[in-house]
């Protein structure tokens, strides 16, 4: 059985996601090779190359799929599957994107947002906001799966695999016109240790970035938000944690005016420690947190700031 | 331009899924069901494209069908996006709970008999939360693709849709016919007034059978079991915040 993981490329690396694929990946065949698409990859390929376990990374440029454009990713894919019993990426915007487009291709029925590999045929899925964990097995010849990476290990550095140059499709019927990346020097929100995020009760997008920002640099956390703050705009939408959001799962999350919907606990109850600071003592969020502050943000964080230090 | 809007009837977004003892699913009975919220959303924005309201020049879309897969009682679902304003409905009858895949091939074959300039779906449905039936339905077409929107601009057989991705914003133009799907921030659907309730009751409904279709729609996944997750318990409530930097540097976190 031999496993193809499509890599997350940032620039002239790939995202740890990328490694926890891999961690994936190598639980169905000792047989994995990487896939990293873009143009002017080379670099990227060559970080993917050290990740430990990978037998070899394949390389696929193109100015079509610079932007990771479904119809690209997906005729460039369905072009080596020919190789694979399994395919694999992470559960990114990217992956969620063009996985289910590669399987529908393939004739497979995809398999979403996996948390467990129980054996080479049967995964474990969050259904139901993660109110519910699904045991599935797959009967098609060839498996096409995206992984929740927050569920996996990364796989270490130290591998020395070859780099092998493959064809790399053109784009399709849908052109990239421009994009708006949220810049920042925090972690990414899916691999920081600790996650602040902030909910309705900031009340404005000023207030939430007077309050949550500094909270942030101090320790070293990521920011995040509830629906409620990014359909406000309070934060921008790559902020949103939750069932159709991102999932994160830190050693730390500290849950600043959220009450804690369901949607929103399936994005983060996987963390080591949760705190909630909400001055409504019933508010669900209590449920799930291992330490809670019932008090005002206005007055807790200020309070938080000073015993950080 | 025609618009079909596919839409799920699912467990209502308030309530708390509990898995059945005998670990086969989750229990359904006397749960409120609701419309898939996405595919509200995506019936709110074919129903501003057809009004002309914001940004969507009038005229741009002359008729909405909406289209359902499942149970009987999933002509409430199609009645709701009736009543909010689409034109016509189908359900495809099935007793069977069907993959994504069975589901965009179910909806290729509406589209072959449909011919829509668009089909407007929800990017994930509650329940399954699989995220997978538009792009699907996209590959089965050879369509473009753009999923996630937060903004769709329908204009010289093109739709701009601005894409709701991991670090921001990414804009594309898909040439027509294609596949989008929504995200939250594309719109806030209505609420259905009651005169557009009782005037949504004299709208067709056709309902069709999944065989009428002649496309495979055998299980490909085996559901092994269906389990509760690890739950949480409730920790405990600090007084203040010194206390709680003292009990994070115990837990070792900070
Ligand atoms: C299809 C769908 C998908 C969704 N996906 C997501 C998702 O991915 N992520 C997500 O988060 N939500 C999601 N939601 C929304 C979710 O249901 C909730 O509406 C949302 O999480 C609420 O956000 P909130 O907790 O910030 O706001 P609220 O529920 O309004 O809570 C605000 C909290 O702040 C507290 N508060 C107010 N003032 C103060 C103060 N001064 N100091 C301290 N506390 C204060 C209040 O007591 C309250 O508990 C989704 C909903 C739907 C229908
Ligand atoms: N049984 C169904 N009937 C109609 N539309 C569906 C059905 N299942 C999924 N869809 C559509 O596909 C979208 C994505 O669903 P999913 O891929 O299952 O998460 C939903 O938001 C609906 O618009």
């Amino acid at each position: 059985m031999a496993v193809l993981v499509i890599a997350d490329r940032d620039g002239d690396t790939v995202r740890d996601t990328t490694h926890k694929t891999v961690t994936a990946a190598l639980k169905l065949s000792g047989d994995v090779d990487v896939l990293v698409i873009g143009q002017g990859s080379k670099a990227a390929a060559d970080a993917a190359a050290k990740i430990a376990g990978v037998r070899k990374v394949l390389l696929a440029e193109s100015a079509g799929l610079g932007h990771q454009l479904a119809e690209a990713v997906e005729a460039t894919v369905t072009g080596l599957a020919g190789g694979y019993d399994a395919i694999l990426s992470p559960a990114t915007t990217d992956g969620k994107n063009f996985m289910p487009r590669i399987a529908a291709k393939l004739d497979v029925a995809p398999i979403s947002d996996i948390i467990e590999v129980v054996s080479n045929d049967t995964f474990v899925r969050p259904i139901y906001a993660g109110n519910a964990l699904e045991t599935i097995q797959s009967g098609d010849a060839k498996k096409v799966i995206t992984v929740r990476p927050t569920s996996f290990d990364a796989a270490a550095e130290g591998g020395s695999a070859s780099v092998e140059t493959v064809a790399g499709a053109d784009a399709g019927k849908a052109a990239f016109v421009s994009e708006e990346m949220v810049k920042s020097d925090r972690p990414e929100l899916g691999a920081a240790k600790i996650v602040v995020s902030g909910g309705r009760a900031l009340g404005s997008a000023e207030e939430f970035h007077a309050v949550m920002d500094p909270l942030a640099d101090k320790l070293g956390a990521a920011v995040g938000a509830s629906r409620a703050a990014v359909d406000a705009g309070y934060a921008p939408n790559d902020y949103q944690v939750g069932q159709t959001g991102k999932v994160v799962a830190p050693a730390l999350y500290i849950a600043i005016g959220i009450s804690g919907a369901i949607q929103h606990l399936a994005g983060m109850k996987d963390s080591k420690i949760i705190v909630a600071i909400n001055k409504d003592a019933d508010a669900p969020i209590f449920q799930v947190a291992d330490y809670g502050i019932v008090g005002d943000y206005k007055v807790v964080v200020p309070e938080l700031m000073a015993a950080l230090g | 331009m025609k618009v079909l809007v596919p839409v799920k009837r699912v467990i209502d977004y308030n309530v708390k899924a509990r898995v059945k003892a005998d670990q086969t699913g989750v229990d359904l009975a006397n749960v409120k069901m609701s419309m898939n919220p996405f595919d509200e959303i995506a019936v709110e924005e074919a129903v501003r494209m057809k009004e002309g309201k914001e940004h969507h020049a009038a005229g741009t879309v002359s008729e909405i069908v909406v289209v359902s897969i499942g149970v009987t009682q999933a002509q409430e679902t199609i009645r709701t996006a009736l009543a909010m304003g689409a034109d016509r409905g189908l359900l495809i009858q099935s007793d069977a709970d069907l993959e994504p895949l069975a589901v965009a091939k179910l909806l290729k074959a509406v589209v072959d008999e449909e011919k829509p300039d668009l089909v407007l779906l929800g990017k994930q449905s509650i329940d399954g939360d699989n995220n997978a039936v538009g792009q699907m339905l996209a590959a089965l077409l050879d369509w473009p693709q753009a999923t996630f929107a937060g903004k769709i601009v329908l204009a010289d057989g093109k739709a701009t849709v601005t894409r709701e991705v991991d670090g921001g914003l990414q804009t594309l133009a898909a040439s027509l016919p294609a596949v989008v799907s929504v995200d939250l921030r594309l719109n806030t659907p209505r609420y259905a007034s009651l005169p557009n309730i009782m005037k949504a009751k004299k709208k067709e409904i056709a309902v069709k059978a999944v065989a009428d279709y002649g496309v495979d729609t055998a299980p490909r996944l085996k559901v092994v079991k269906v389990t509760a997750p690890p739950q949480r318990s409730a920790g405990i409530k600090v007084a203040d915040a010194a206390e709680l930097v003292a009990k994070l540097k115990t837990a070792g976190v900070l």
